[in-house]
């Protein structure tokens, strides 16, 4: 930082900056935690640690807690609470939670709190996530926060601990990239597709090492719920933390806000924030460029995020890969996927549909979808459409608004909030073979149940192809919808 | 945490790029409120034939002849060589502590996911990277010798071949430290206490709107 010239810095360079509690000589740092996010899967261990040290967590009111992996999302079973969980370990992995919440002075958003939710939608929609703040969790979607302009990462188990028992992390800086999507998304072209499309583009390890700003007119127009879609596949990139600057949009979003500040403190902490953006000519080591309106709707096909095309497309064939690793991962791929080379995308059948998770579940998320599911049925075929809203505030919102009723009459199941068939840690999973259309974040083997063949698409996409059994460009349904002077 | 100083051990194949942490532990083990006990289902849907259950007899499922982990020639393994990106996808600690309770010590591949590889040195493994041409060889000599060992040595950041032929790694230092002398990082930190407190009371001072929101 000798040049007055490299003073320029981008928002990841200011962020770090602004959480630098001291540079040590063997090249780390330690970076101050504002805020730490904790769930029943990744926190028992840390817990165990804290009480086998004899250690107590450096700052509670730094830490907010919620169960959403486990948790049923059938409303008969979870009106039980946690005793009326039905699998075993995962009512024990709730009940630790909730224990260990007590035992050391946590705040926690229980099973059945107006409060819970997904820990990545619940954490920006209460205001425990501000912009400025370091934000960790032990969950590696927790790049989601990073919308707000913010640092926000996942952590691993020991970390979890190690922040609990110290409020800091030890660190390397990251290097800085700026993906810039410039120009206006084409009708029925959704943040997801943007995120989509970006993978597909520098593929799963293309972030890795990188902290992501995602910039450019594309990005600056989008709500806040689409920047936190785009956000939280910063890591299905392979970067541990994306975000988005400050600007007028963050600004409305959180004001407001359960644990925003408010009044003076709230006009201290705008001023604060105005200069989280990257200073014009600052130093990116990568810079990604795409063109919004080159963006198509996405469609995963294969058993990584990056294998995604435009629902226009064809699956792809190995034989037009040179690379002989990615070779075999295509054939593989295809093989456990059950589809061939040159397959219309189109012409992919659907079993089940999920619209959820924390990618996809929040309010604008389930709008989405409701409009296009709207006066329709699920095609017979499809055995069931999932609709798990990300928060009990989601929920309460969209019941508000009569999309529950759109979704009930469209033949979708309204279910309670949690991570769901996202990761199929609850009920809510994929059988062998099944192919989904899924709002969630990541389609490899396994992950939505054992055999289960997921695709990754956005939340008007999963509708429509609810509705139409198979793969379907939501913009063609848009376009028959208003010809045909149908529901709006 | 155990200490890493030197490891001479066989060496096995994860012969496929972009490894996940699903297809390493996949989620229905992730229940577990312990740290270990997670080795019987390291790679659980490739290794065996039928869907693994927490709390199962998992010697008694049907296992695949066909994963190379499953081979005579591979058991007793200690040293996972492995593709490009491994350990993508989720934060789970529960994918080291299952390659950790299985016996592996170290994991070389030409690159892994970041936060996978952060979570190895918590626990005493070690993530080595090599250039993937030098993988590529790696793999081939396994393949071609039975019982093909692999020797680390952290002190001096090298891989050693049954043949001598070494190969140089980069370590952070402080992590190297850590390893090398099985050093719990909490206890590091807390000596920098009082440097976090003056943090923290001017970062109260700057931007108290970020203290005391939630109670």
């Amino acid at each position: 930082m000798g040049h007055p010239e490299n003073k320029k810095q981008t928002l990841y360079d200011k962020l770090w900056e602004d959480h630098l509690v001291k540079s040590r000589d063997d090249g780390t740092a330690l970076i101050y935690i504002d805020r730490h996010l904790i769930h029943e899967v990744t926190s028992p261990q840390a817990f165990e640690g804290l009480r086998l040290a004899g250690r107590k967590p450096w700052r509670t009111d730094s830490v907010v807690a919620t169960p959403d992996h486990n948790v049923p999302s059938d409303a008969a079973e979870r009106a039980g609470g946690i005793a009326g969980i039905q699998d075993e370990v995962s009512r024990i992995q709730v009940q630790t939670l909730d224990e260990n919440c007590k035992d050391f002075g946590i705040v926690e958003f229980g099973i059945n709190d107006p409060g819970q939710g997904i820990v990545h939608v619940i954490g920006p929609e209460t205001g425990a996530t501000l912009p400025g703040m370091t934000v960790v969790c032990g969950d590696s979607h927790t790049s989601t926060h990073g919308a707000l302009g913010a640092l926000a990462h996942g952590i691993g188990t020991s970390e979890v601990e190690h922040v609990m028992a110290t409020q800091c992390l030890i660190q390397k800086k990251m290097k800085n990239m700026l993906v810039r999507v410039d120009g206006e998304l084409g009708p029925g072209v959704t943040a997801k597709d943007v995120v989509l499309a970006i993978i597909g583009k520098i593929g799963t390890a293309g972030g890795t090492g990188y902290a992501i700003e995602f910039g450019g007119s594309a990005i600056r127009s989008m709500s806040m719920e689409g920047r936190m879609t785009i956000c939280n596949m910063a890591i299905e990139a392979g970067a541990r933390a994306g975000m988005v600057a400050v600007d007028d949009i963050t600004l409305e979003y959180v004001k407001g806000k359960p644990y925003a500040p408010k009044g003076e403190q709230w006009d201290k902490a705008v001023e604060n924030w105005s200069r989280l953006h990257s200073d014009d000519g600052a130093h990116f080591d990568e810079i990604v460029e795409l063109k919004a309106e080159e963006i198509e709707p996405q469609v995963s096909w294969g058993t990584s995020p990056e294998m995604v095309v435009p629902v226009s497309a064809v699956v792809p064939s190995p034989a037009d890969e040179s690379d002989a690793t990615k070779k075999a991962g295509i054939e593989r791929a295809l093989e456990y996927m059950g589809l061939t080379a040159g397959q219309k995308i189109t012409d992919i059948n659907l079993d089940r549909v999920f619209i959820g998770s924390c990618t996809n579940s929040r309010i604008e998320d389930l709008r989405a979808a409701a409009a296009v599911a709207k006066g329709h049925k699920k095609a017979d075929s499809v055995k069931q459409v999932l609709v798990v809203p990300g928060s009990q505030s989601v929920k309460a919102q969209a019941e508000k608004e009569g999309l529950d009723k759109v979704f009930i009459e469209a033949g979708f199941e309204w279910r309670e909030p949690s991570c769901s068939m996202c990761l199929a840690m609850n009920a809510d999973k994929l059988g062998a073979g099944e192919h989904c259309a899924s709002t969630s974040n990541r389609n490899f083997e396994g992950r939505q149940g054992y055999g289960g063949r997921t695709h990754l698409v956005s939340p008007s996409m999963a509708a429509a192809a609810a509705i139409a059994g198979h793969f379907v460009d939501v913009r063609e349904m848009q376009k028959r919808t208003a010809v045909s002077g149908g529901e709006k | 945490m155990k200490a890493f100083t030197k490891h001479k051990g066989v060496a096995a194949p994860m012969d496929r790029a972009n490894v996940d942490t699903d297809l390493i532990i996949p989620k229905q083990f992730l229940k577990s409120i312990k740290r270990s006990g997670f080795g019987p289902n390291l790679f659980d849907e490739l290794r065996y034939l039928d869907e693994g259950q927490p709390g199962q007899d998992h010697s008694k499922r049907p296992v695949n002849p066909d994963f190379p982990l499953n081979h005579p020639r591979y058991q007793g393994a200690s040293v996972l060589l492995a593709r490009k990106n491994f350990g993508c996808g989720s934060s789970r600690e529960h994918a080291p502590w299952a390659l950790d309770d299985h016996g592996f010590r170290a994991i070389i591949a030409p690159s892994f996911a970041d936060i996978f590889f952060n979570n190895c040195f918590k626990n005493g493994l070690l993530p080595i990277v090599l250039e993937e041409e030098i993988v590529e060889q790696l793999f081939q000599e396994m393949y071609a010798d039975e019982g093909y060992e692999l020797e680390i040595d952290l002190e001096a950041q090298v891989v050693i071949k049954p043949n001598g032929e070494t190969h140089g790694f980069e370590v952070d230092e402080f992590r190297k430290h850590c390893l090398l002398n099985g050093l719990d990082d909490i206890g590091l930190t807390l000596e920098d206490a009082d440097d976090i407190r003056a943090y923290e009371a001017k970062r109260r001072e700057q931007a108290p709107w970020l203290f005391d929101a939630v109670k």
